[in-house]
């Protein structure tokens, strides 16, 4: 019973692994440019696609095969060169209203989609393989939890630690936090502010594209699983608060774990529970969890 | 003057499409004349009281399922009842949502209306004995007026009587709406928009007015909502879904927020833009994407901004 409820919080942590990832980026990007990037779930979906296509073109080249998690990782860290593109085009309009910020990149879903049909076709891709149990299971009672399940979940923290030293530690993190703190002043201070917009864009399609190519093992990569994304990553920066690192940590945890839980248990409410969720915290404490006085 | 024969011109060339014998393309006018209403609600939101809602698909839906619950499951056919329930139901709906959601402005607001947009999707989606889950309702053909037209088919009805009841229902809600953004309402509405903190200095109650162009906008969208079920014959949980909010104000911005008339302009160019381009191509998401972003990016006042630029909203 007791190994039940952990087999699913666990595939609920993993869950919120991947979601902590696209949800930092979509932080990263708002709390520095003040854009709520709507394409983070097409990012996550193109992450999702290119890491099947680059697994099997390394795998077909000869790399051994326990050495596709790091393929992965790479294809997403490589998809990230998108970012600059789509940032130079997001640019054309910092100056207006948030909403019209907000429509251009509801513009980019819309287009990223068809995008995918174009080069995947319009069916959903798997990895296949076995590649899912390659690393092996550990049983807990009745269930199997695949060590690629803890593997993402290690490589989730890894990169939420390196994130919070390299916000925290290096220069640039300090002028990344500076400009989502005030950004008049900082560029009053000499910070080129469209160098900082481009690197921050990049650094957050990455964290997408990477969540992406992560997931892509243990489910299929489907043409819709970017804007069904979006549904929760949303509800991951509400609860953590628009913004905020910290926040995107402990809302994926709460939304991962919730919904696995409610699967589990009382299928019906599995989005509805997070919602519910999203919306009390809304009304209760408008700015998030985690939310600065800024916010 | 100008204006107004431009205006009769437009309402006759609408009166006349039937009569052209063209079926298809008097079936397409249907879903424009619903969209055209749900419209006139979002842009009292955004074009008036400045404020986006990414969840207006939420009362579309609310309408929508009212006409399919009332017809399937009640057996009221009577379309002036379902329209007069789908009003009760929206501002039901409307009261508790707009409360919540007129506290915030800018981006908090569009996301908190998405949030109550996806948690009405999940209802109807997850609730598989109330709503028939992703299946979805069927919605019976109404009556018109207490009439059945029993010897008319089912294009017969919707070229025929039910054309004229749609494009009477969008011509009865133009004017509405006209009222509405000409009242003091409307002009606290503007103000509101253009400085809210200076709308509150001189006494115009923010969140009151905030809330009633919220509950205004979500009757104008059950409507819509309502008249489109009936040529679908059909409504599943996606009219609730965030990227059909989406799709809304995209038609909204095409035809130009800035205009009254944007949203009629942006929902008759979208329809038969989407009908055209998926005629040629089975990527018209991309088409249409790339509409979108050089509409935002060059032409944020949309049509009506390049064929009548000097008039502003309600000015």
């Amino acid at each position: 019973m007791i190994e039940a409820a952990l087999a699913i919080v666990l595939g609920g942590v993993f869950n919120a692994a991947i979601l902590f990832l696209v949800s930092a980026g979509l932080q990263l990007v708002f709390g520095v440019q003040k854009i709520v990037n709507l394409a983070c779930g097409s990012f996550y979906a193109l992450g999702a696609y290119f890491g099947i296509s680059a697994v099997q073109w390394a795998l077909g080249a000869g790399t051994p095969r326990p050495l596709f998690l790091a393929v992965l990782l790479l294809s997403g860290v490589a998809l990230a060169a998108i970012g600059p593109v789509i940032e130079r085009l997001l640019r054309t309009i910092y100056a207006r209203d948030e909403s019209f910020q907000m429509l251009l990149t509801f513009a980019l879903v819309l287009m990223f989609e068809d995008i995918l049909r174009i080069v995947w076709g319009p069916r959903t891709h798997v990895m296949g393989g076995g590649l899912y149990t390659l690393y092996g299971q550990l049983p807990f009672g009745a269930v199997k939890i695949p060590v690629y399940n803890l593997l993402v979940i290690l490589a989730a923290l890894a990169i939420a630690i390196l994130m919070g030293l390299f916000l925290a530690r290096t220069r640039f993190g300090r002028i990344v936090r500076a400009t989502a703190e005030n950004r008049e002043m900082s560029e009053a201070l000499g910070v080129d502010m469209a160098r900082v917009y481009a690197r921050v864009f990049t650094l957050g399609t990455a964290l997408g594209t990477v969540g992406g190519a992560l997931v892509v093992t243990s489910t299929a990569a489907s043409l819709d699983m970017g804007i069904e994304l979006i549904v929760d990553a949303f509800a991951v920066v509400v609860i953590g608060g628009l913004g905020s690192m910290r926040g995107a940590f402990v809302g994926a945890l709460i939304v991962g774990v919730l919904k696995a839980v409610s699967i589990a248990t009382y299928p019906e409410l599995e989005l509805m529970a997070v919602y519910m969720i999203v919306i009390a915290v809304l009304v209760l404490r408008p700015a998030g969890l985690f939310a600065r006085a800024t916010a | 003057m100008k204006h107004r024969a431009a205006l009769a011109l437009a309402l006759l060339a609408m009166a006349l499409v039937p009569l052209a014998g063209r079926d298809y393309y008097t079936t397409l006018m249907l879903p424009f004349f619903a969209y055209g209403i749900a419209l006139f609600g979002l842009n009292l939101l955004f074009g008036y009281t400045g404020v986006l809602s990414f969840g207006h698909a939420l009362f579309v839906a609310v309408g929508a399922y009212t006409a399919a619950y009332l017809t399937s499951a009640f057996g009221i056919l009577h379309f002036e009842v379902i329209l007069l329930v789908a009003i009760g139901a929206a501002v039901v709906v409307a009261i508790p949502v707009g409360l919540l959601c007129i506290r915030y402005v800018k981006i908090y607001f569009g996301m908190l209306t998405l949030a109550f947009g996806m948690l009405f999707y999940s209802f109807l989606y997850k609730f598989y004995h109330l709503t028939g889950g992703d299946e979805g309702m069927r919605v019976l053909r109404p009556t018109l007026l207490g009439q059945s037209f029993p010897t008319l088919d089912k294009v017969g009805f919707l070229t025929g009587p039910y054309y004229y009841y749609s494009l009477a229902l969008l011509v009865i809600a133009t004017f509405v709406m006209w009222r509405v953004v000409r009242s003091p309402l409307g002009l606290s509405l503007r103000s509101i928009r253009e400085n809210p903190d200076k709308a509150q200095y001189v006494g115009v109650s923010v969140r009151r007015y905030r809330f009633f162009a919220f509950v205004i906008a979500a009757v104008f969208g059950a409507v819509g909502g309502a008249l489109l079920s009936i040529p679908t014959g059909l409504v599943d949980p996606l009219l609730a879904y965030w990227t059909h909010s989406g799709n809304l104000v995209f038609m909204l911005l095409l035809g130009g927020f800035t205009n009254f008339f944007g949203p009629i302009l942006g929902a008759f160019v979208f329809i038969f833009l989407q009908d055209q381009v998926m005629s040629l191509t089975q990527y018209w998401r991309l088409v249409f994407g790339a509409i979108l972003a050089v509409v935002v990016i060059f032409f944020p006042h949309g049509l009506m901004g390049l064929v009548d630029p000097r008039r502003r909203a309600g000015t």
